[in-house]
């Protein structure tokens, strides 16, 4: 019997199991196999939120999807391939199978005792033979038989099914094993024993789908897409990361870190704690205030600093927030955002935290808000958030959020010679007078004095300054003078902000609005209906406070506005405050998850009037 | 030692200093001044960092890098000071309402830390800038604005929070004592990692006299008693009064033809176990005890910004990443062509 191959642009295939099952490895190597071949990908691990859930329960279940193929900008809606390591697994990745896709279960896990505890039945699995294409590997006994001689006891032995699980995706797309193999060998260098086994299970897998008859083939068409160059994959929480440290770097600035853990964004502290290398230091606090005033006094002493954090650290951070607006030091604030309010959903994802970032201070108290809207952009505007904070001398926060922070994509490298220049505030020695509170014409920033520096001696703090001198002033005027000067700061940003661009098709009637993590799904959606036939134009916000000058020109070229966000409803208001003339017509969706393509298609359709 | 090229006015800023008149806080400003004259910081190594309350006005009035900060931050604002830029002297000014009530936890860590900086905490056991509250320092039953019929709370002993958080330097002086104060802060800038100065400051306006019974002219030869390292505790108007260990306790005795100088008690502030130090510390008027005053606690350790600057150099000298560039391209990379 011929085998059968499907043609397809993309595809999506997601690992499943148990959280100790090694799904985020295997994931990660077939996206690395996938990358080196050429591939244009986006990843999104699917982590259980407790650490550690009892074995075999759907609370327990890590996922890894990846997403690949021809040109692709998010970890794909509903998966080709699904990888199920038990029967909670499946039970909780059934809905996110295509109709008539292939999924591939580790039959030996399929036990009366794992179905229990799945709270599953084997009738469900019954109706999923019929609408799927289902693979059955009894991966536990193979894994075993491989390795019977290898001296290894038989947990060692089960701990690698994952590699059978691999080898098998591996033949279905017809990829080569070397690169996960060299991974392997370097992994293991101190146990050459399990690299071997693991290398061994990993062939006996990709054999064993070559044997059996069921198995579909794909055949995905390579990118070649992708622009030349050198390549890496990315997650947002390192591009972040990074791009703090580059902005330090090429401000030629020493960097500093205050920070204190919080899911999702943690992985920024660790990152920046790892770069004692470049010299940077993260201060890990006792809390939450602790880590932005950390902060505030590494900025006073002339360091490039930054704190990171997640919605319930930012509410905690909004006074000191505050601080840093009035005394106009240069501080990044990261906030990856997530599902809230209070603890809410910690691993999930949502846009909710906008109105925090925009007013949640006390006190008219501006601060440019800005967005990264892909993993690996959150380089570049984490950057670009260092460069606004140390030439215009403010605070800056700069929004991320789940979905970006744990997904990857690949990114090609950039040079630091490529970055742009920044010019920081620092008033050079020598130079004679200091007043503290002296603003560039232009952009009305202050200069900025390092302690140390002879002659330039001085004192900030959180009263209110008098204009020039600094000192403390209850002046009526002087504190309107001051106020208005602060909001014209961040105001006169929009003449440095890029304009406002609009992807699809430009004649469209309806602009579909929307800012942030959105990004990928959205340009997919409007992509497949612009081949279809169906007009609609995007245009996506990275910069958020103050909004592109030209938004009000964009938007009136259009004559439907559908704002979309992962919130009820929040830039839709914001937008409506600031341009009042437009209709907004809102989607939200508030479930922890991303849009799905598909959902978003439907809904632009609907408002074009061609559903 | 101090070459002289400062005197304490060079530390005077052009701020009127807006203290009620009487204040302890207008003494402690000038053995501040003193001290730094004789230090030998240059002027512009020096950083003043405060949180909010009476005392925490004090950068204003100093003409050195200054920074008033929030209410109970002033220890994690110092710290982040001193911990990016390490070659700064950097002093923290701090009340019993910022650093034990709203900054609590942010001053016990940065004792635990052991920052080489040094906190100047000024108690005067009630809450003046706000007008009159009780702190966490106020006396049991004290009665105040918000306690009109006496607290019910037991009050915090700053020198006992500081060695539970392994202070390794603890110094307690009195607003008035000009002389003893620059002393004991020119120590405590010396000493390397987190010195904790508590200055008995009497509020003239909300609590005035609430030192009486350590300070006034009739009982502060008995009830005060200055330590030095090395040097006998004794203590009253001749030196007739000492400290003996008796049991696991201390205990006041008269000097006598059977007690001599030899048998009672030299202070040993280097001693790194805390027992008798804080013990020290906890000696109080009501419970039969002079107040202990000078450097009760003085011991070395290293300092966090120095184990910082330490580990960075370390690794730099290991690894192979030398700027951003190495960053952005180690581990798996690929190209595409
Ligand atoms: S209220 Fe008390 S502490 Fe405050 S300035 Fe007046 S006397 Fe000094």
């Amino acid at each position: 019997m011929a085998k059968k191959i499907i043609e397809v642009d993309e595809v999506v295939v997601k690992f499943a199991g148990d959280s100790g099952d090694g799904m985020q490895l295997t994931g990660t190597q077939f996206s690395d196999t996938s990358a080196l071949l050429g591939d244009d990908i986006s990843t999104f691990p699917d982590y259980p939120a407790e650490i550690r859930a009892p074995v075999g329960t759907v609370g327990g279940v890590s996922g890894f999807q990846l997403h690949f193929g021809k040109i692709v900008d998010n970890p794909g809606d509903f998966c080709d391939v699904l990888v199920a390591m038990n029967p909670a697994a499946l039970k909780a990745n059934i809905r996110w199978v295509k109709d008539g896709g292939t999924i591939i279960l580790d039959t030996d896990s399929f036990t009366d005792k794992n179905f229990a505890k799945a709270g599953f039945q084997q009738e469900n699995l019954k109706e999923i033979y019929q609408d799927f294409n289902v693979i059955q590997a009894p991966m536990t006994t193979l894994t075993k038989e491989t390795l019977v001689n290898s001296g290894l006891d038989n947990k060692s032995m089960v701990r690698s099914k994952n590699m059978f699980a691999l080898g098998m995706v591996y033949c279905i797309f017809d990829r080569p094993l070397n690169y996960t193999e060299k991974f392997l060998d370097k992994k293991f260098v101190k146990k050459p024993n399990i690299a071997e086994s693991n290398k061994k299970t990993l062939r006996s897998g990709f054999n064993y789908a070559v044997t059996i008859h069921a198995m579909p083939s794909y055949r995905v068409h390579s990118s070649n897409s992708l622009e030349k160059g050198r390549y890496r994959n990315m997650n947002g929480n390192t591009a972040a990361a990074w791009g703090l440290l580059a902005a330090a770097e090429k401000a030629n600035l020493p960097f500093f870190l205050g920070s204190y853990p919080i899911t999702p964004a943690s992985e920024i502290l660790v990152e920046i704690s790892l770069r004692k290398d470049l010299g940077a230091k993260s201060f890990q606090a006792e809390d939450e205030i602790g880590g932005i005033v950390t902060a505030v006094g590494a900025s006073f002493a002339g360091n490039l600093a930054a704190t990171s954090t997640s919605g319930p650290g930012l509410a905690l951070k909004s006074e000191a927030i505050g601080l840093a607006v009035i005394t106009e030091l240069p501080l990044v604030i990261v906030n990856v955002q997530r599902g809230g309010p209070s603890t809410g959903l910690p691993t999930k994802t949502e846009q909710s935290d906008l109105f925090q970032a925009l007013y949640g201070r006390n006190g008219e108290s501006p601060v440019p808000v800005i967005a990264a809207s892909t993993p690996s952009n959150c380089f570049d505007y984490a950057f670009e958030a260092g460069k606004i904070a140390l030439e215009h001398m403010t605070p800056v926060l700069l929004l991320t959020d789940g979905f970006l922070a744990n997904g990857t994509e690949p990114w090609k490298i950039p040079s630091m010679a490529d970055m742009p220049v920044i010019k920081h505030k620092i008033k050079p020695k020598g130079e004679g007078e200091y007043l503290p509170y002296k603003r560039d014409p232009e952009t009305l920033a202050r200069e900025w004095a390092i302690p140390g520096t002879e002659g330039y001696e001085h004192r900030v703090g959180g009263l209110e300054k008098m204009d020039l001198t600094g000192n403390v002033s209850y002046v009526p005027e002087n504190h309107e003078l001051m106020t208005k000067y602060r909001a014209d700061k961040v105001q006169n940003l929009e003449n440095v902000f890029p304009e406002l661009k609009v992807e699809g098709d430009e004649d469209a009637d309806l602009l579909v609005i929307a800012w942030g993590s959105t990004y990928g799904h959205i340009t997919t959606a409007v992509r497949e209906l612009n081949k279809e036939g169906c007009k609609v134009a995007h245009a996506h916000f990275n910069y958020i406070n103050p909004l592109p000058k030209n938004t009000a020109d964009v938007f009136g070229k259009y004559k439907k506005h559908l704002v979309c966000e992962m919130n009820l409803g929040q830039f839709a208001g914001y937008l409506d405050m600031k341009h009042p003339k437009f209709e907004y017509h809102k989607f939200n969706k508030i479930q922890g998850l991303p849009f799905t393509v598909v959902e978003l298609k439907e809904k632009f359709k609907q408002l074009t009037g061609k559903n | 030692m101090s070459d002289n090229k400062y005197t304490f006015k060079d530390f005077k800023s052009d701020q009127e200093v807006r203290w009620c008149p009487g204040c302890g806080d207008t003494a402690v400003l000038m053995s501040v001044q003193k001290a730094m004259a004789e230090l030998d910081h240059k002027k512009e190594d020096y950083a003043v960092i405060s949180g909010i309350g009476c005392s925490s006005r004090f950068p204003y009035y100093m003409n050195t890098y200054g920074f008033h900060g929030i209410h109970g931050r002033a220890g994690v604002l110092a710290s982040g000071v001193k911990t990016a830029n390490p070659k700064l002297s950097v002093w923290q000014i701090t009340g019993d309402g910022d650093a034990l009530a709203i900054g609590g936890n942010h001053f016990i860590h940065e004792i635990r830390r052991n920052i080489n900086l040094n906190i100047l905490l000024f108690n005067n056991q009630i809450y003046g800038l706000t007008k009159g509250q009780y702190s966490p320092t106020s006396l049991f039953g004290q009665v105040t604005k918000t306690s009109p019929y006496g607290t019910v709370e037991q009050p915090f002993h700053p020198g006992e929070l500081v060695l539970g958080a392994q202070g390794k330097f603890f110094a307690r002086t009195i607003d008035t004592k000009v002389k003893e104060t620059t002393d004991i802060l020119i120590k405590a800038d010396k000493h390397v990692g987190t010195s904790v100065v508590e200055i008995l400051q009497n509020c003239v306006i909300y609590n005035d006299g609430a030192y009486n019974n350590i300070t006034s002219k009739e009982t502060r030869d008995d009830n005060q008693i200055w330590l030095e390292h090395g040097k006998p505790m004794l203590f009253g108007k001749d030196k007739q009064k000492g400290l003996i260990v008796d049991g696991m306790k201390l205990r006041v005795v008269h000097l006598s033809d059977r007690i001599s100088e030899e048998n009672i008690l030299v202070h040993d502030a280097h001693e790194p176990d805390p027992s008798l130090h804080l013990a020290l510390i906890n000696m109080r008027v009501g419970l039969g005890f002079p107040v202990a005053f000078g450097i009760i606690r003085q011991v070395e350790a290293p300092a966090y910004d120095q184990l910082i600057e330490q580990q960075i150099e370390e690794v730099k000298s290991k690894s192979k990443i030398k700027n951003m560039d190495d960053v952005l391209n180690s581990g798996s990379t690929w190209v595409v062509e």
